[in-house]
């Protein structure tokens, strides 16, 4: 039990030492805080997790950076700074808005103004179609020909 | 000698498999049925061959038949036997065979099931079945061979990922798999419909339940991995918005639009162009999944078994088989004719918005899915597009579908009018919202969010109710008798449609609750100690150590009482797995109707204690409930009496047909 507690413990290295700081009984405001930051943050060396979801050894110490900084007064915008200006946009599970990501935050925008631009302009379309009697313009155009044809014949 | 046999197994079924390709297409293209009827025995062979190379893996891992390059690296002799065969599909060489296999037993399934069908529409699907499965057998066979031998043998293996090594990993994939591949029946169908240029509501009527097959595969999945997840993983999450996960998530959506869309070309003969498209699209995307998952170039939790360079390939394939299928969908759907008129408000128009908007939703996932690796290969940088992102493009697009969703069932085919529809939905309406209004104070906190997540469910439970009534009055009126026996009278289709819309409100019940009132607490624990969350106190025992069959761990002792009332124990544990040195929390959930308790071990700090995660989590099990809704209502509608009974009539007709030119 002994040598496997040991183990674990060499294993997942420093991470015994700042876990330490995990709160027993914390401000319960400050770590609603602290969670709804931590769930937005992206642990760096997980494959895809959140700081809140990770329990890996720099997860755990940047969530008990986010709670020094909470605790230091900073704002959650000022702390999101803190993370970028040190691991660059991918910390941030929400990307935030600049001109790369222009078109990822406006495409599904787009994507739907131009869906109901087609689909109406299809609608309409397909309505004329019909009132001629289901008939593409080039087929009516054949159809008034072999028409005026026969009458010519008559 | 084994594993040469599956080999060769695998090169017979390519050679089976071109010539089901080949010649049934051909066929069909100049009517020679000798040629045409080439196509149902080869689905068989082809099934069988496959069927038989995939037993000869699954012999090889369960036997620890180390010479197996692919047993080495994914077992090892400790692990036990159905995790061993479980691992058969564990890695990348061996889900590809899992594919395949999946692939011909529906090809088999489609042989056997369609003697009402004509021939050259068979013909035509089992060809074009046929060259998928010419596509992954060259794929498996260049660059994958799930057989290669590794010479000398490794004295033991490797170890299959602890992550996979839980019941989960027997289920899921195949689950999955049989609803990814499934939509290559429906593929078929769209593209011999081009091909044939048969594209009514017969055709539609044939090709509906296996779209809703693949559809229920496709939801079963995707719940079970979700599922297995949330306990798996440890933190109590069940959606992360992972590629992974929109992997599969992509073609679902789709395919419900397909499905839907079906229905319209079922009964009104309209929207042919657009359902064939949502064929395509849905299997395209399947491809994709199958392709972003294998080709690694993901970051993700299920990046495993990922080899970059055999992207090559299986992108390849994708751009030839959704370049192809969408030039031929461009050249011959404007021939496919209208069907009939419709007005702005009626159910056609309500189906055709649900349809943009689960399209809208699909391409939306899509893009926060690709857009970072584009970003990333372009080098503009590295971001993450996370649950933030998603949820906020999501939920506005979604809501109106479930709205929509109150509304569709109940308008008319063709025309509605509005003021109508207004006053038969009034009363669900209003109920829906004052009880959506009221109930959040009975349960907790009012948000909002939570308001209008339970408006949502209950518009699709009050409205289901509204069409229920009104449709056995309506029976009831045309002499069926009292209402209650007129209920008998209707169909299972529309059972199954009102079950599948019931799972929604279901699952979103359980989303909506679970956001809203979850408790979680992240602390340090002694032995002795105790924490409190959502009503329920945790004391922590003790702990004490575990010997599995291929790790060891320690097991944290929970006592869980609610004020002097001890409600059960709980034991989470931390293991340790032998061969690849991986640490593994295993929850302790304790499951209920109304919420789920869910303990996990963090690590060992100083002094004996540990980091404990504790959640009460309200409904959560809503959200996998929902999901087995809506697959049973799926099933429900597959088994509606209508399908057998054109079945039926088709066989009759045949057999009369070929009595008469007898006589």
């Amino acid at each position: 039990m002994n040598r496997l507690l040991i183990a674990i413990a060499l294993l997942l290295g420093a991470a015994a030492a700042p876990a330490a700081e995990a709160p027993a009984a914390a401000d319960p405001v400050l770590e609603q805080r602290v969670a709804r930051l931590a769930a937005e943050l992206r642990c760096l060396v997980c494959q895809n997790q959140s700081l809140a979801d990770s329990q890996a050894d720099l997860a755990i110490d940047l969530k008990t950076q986010v709670r020094e900084l909470v605790r230091a007064g900073r704002t959650d915008d000022e702390i999101r700074d803190y993370m970028v200006a040190r691991y660059g946009d991918f910390v941030l599970y929400k990307p935030p808005l600049k001109a790369t990501t222009l078109l990822l935050w406006t495409g599904p925008f787009l994507i739907l103004l131009i869906a109901a631009a087609s689909l109406a302009l299809y609608l309409r379309r397909r309505r004329a179609r019909l009132a001629d009697g289901g008939l593409a313009p080039e087929e009516r155009a054949r159809a008034r020909a072999l028409l005026d044809g026969d009458r010519e014949e008559t | 000698m084994i594993p040469e046999l599956g080999h060769f197994a695998l090169i017979v079924a390519l050679l089976i498999a071109v010539v089901q390709a080949a010649l049934p297409l051909a066929g069909a293209a100049r009517d020679n049925i000798a040629w045409m009827s080439v196509a149902r025995p080869a689905a068989q062979a082809q099934f069988l061959f496959a069927a038989f190379a995939f037993a000869c893996l699954a012999w090889s891992f369960v036997n620890n038949d180390f010479s197996v390059l692919n047993v080495a690296s994914n077992s090892n002799s400790t692990l036990p036997w159905y995790y061993r065969l479980a691992a058969t599909w564990g890695s990348h060489e061996g889900s590809l065979l899992l594919w395949v296999l999946m692939l011909t037993g529906w090809m088999c399934a489609v042989s056997l099931a369609s003697r009402h069908l004509p021939l050259d529409m068979v013909a035509r699907i089992l060809g074009v079945m046929a060259l998928i499965s010419i596509g992954f057998l060259l794929f498996m066979l260049l660059t994958s061979n799930p057989f290669e031998r590794l010479l000398p043998p490794a004295p033991d293996g490797r170890d299959l990922n602890p992550l996979l090594q839980d019941p989960g990993m027997v289920i899921h994939p195949p689950m999955l798999y049989m609803g990814y591949v499934g939509f290559s029946v429906a593929f078929a169908f769209a593209i011999a419909a081009l091909l044939g240029g048969r594209l009514d509501s017969t055709w539609a009527r044939w090709s509906r339940p296996w779209t809703t097959l693949a559809w229920m595969f496709l939801t079963i999945g995707i719940a079970l991995g979700s599922w297995w997840a949330y306990y798996e993983l440890g933190w109590g999450g069940w959606w992360f918005w992972d590629p992974v996960e929109n992997a599969s998530f992509m073609p679902w959506l789709t395919g419900t639009a397909l499905m839907h869309s079906l229905s319209v070309t079922e009964k009104r003969g309209g929207f042919k162009a657009w359902t064939v498209l949502l064929a395509i699209v849905s299997f395209s995307l399947s491809l994709l999944g199958t392709s972003l998952v294998r080709s690694g170039v993901l970051t993700s939790v299920h990046a495993f078994a990922t080899v970059p360079a055999r992207g090559v390939f299986i992108l390849g394939f994708l751009v030839v088989v959704v370049g192809a299928s969408l030039a031929l969908f461009a050249w011959r759907a404007p021939r496919v004719g209208l069907g009939g008129q419709f007005d702005a408000v009626s159910r056609e128009s309500a189906l055709l918005a649900n349809n943009v908007l689960l399209i809208v939703a699909a391409a939306s996932v899509l893009l926060g899915t690709l857009y970072p690796l584009f970003l990333d290969a372009l080098g503009l940088g590295k971001i993450s597009v996370g649950p933030p992102y998603f949820e906020a493009v999501f939920l506005p697009l979604m809501a109106p579908a479930v709205f929509l969703m109150g509304i569709g069932p109940l308008a008319k085919w063709k025309q509605e009018r509005l003021p109508a529809l207004a006053v038969r939905l009034k009363w669900a309406f209003a109920i829906a919202l004052v009880t959506a209004l009221l109930l959040p104070l009975t349960l907790g906190e009012w948000t909002p969010m939570i308001a209008f997540g339970l408006l949502l469910a209950l518009w699709i439970v009050a409205s289901g109710i509204v069409n229920l009534h009104e449709r056995a009055s309506q029976l009831s009126k045309a002499g069926v008798g009292p209402p209650l026996r007129a209920l008998r009278r209707l169909p299972r289709g529309y059972y199954g449609m009102l079950l599948a819309h019931f799972g929604v409100a279901v699952f979103i019940v359980g989303v909506t609750l679970v956001r809203g009132y979850e408790t979680e607490k992240d602390v340090r624990m002694l032995p002795g100690g105790s924490v409190e969350v959502g009503g329920y106190t945790f004391r922590l025992d003790g702990f004490e150590s575990v010997t599995g069959p291929n790790y060891d761990g320690t097991r944290g002792l929970f006592t869980v009482l609610r004020g002097e009332r001890v409600v059960r124990t709980m034991h989470p544990e931390k293991r340790l797995y032998h061969v690849q040195q991986m640490p593994m929390t295993e929850a302790a959930i304790d499951t209920g109707f109304t919420r789920d308790l869910y303990v996990s071990l963090g690590e060992p700090v100083d002094g004996g204690a540990w980091v404990v995660r504790v959640y009460h989590k309200p409904f959560v099990d809503w959200i996998w409930g929902g999901a087995f809704l809506m697959a049973m209502g799926g099933l429900l509608a597959v088994t509606d009496r209508r399908y057998r009974l054109a079945r039926r009539a088709q066989a009759a007709g045949e057999s009369g047909l070929r009595a008469g030119q007898a006589a």
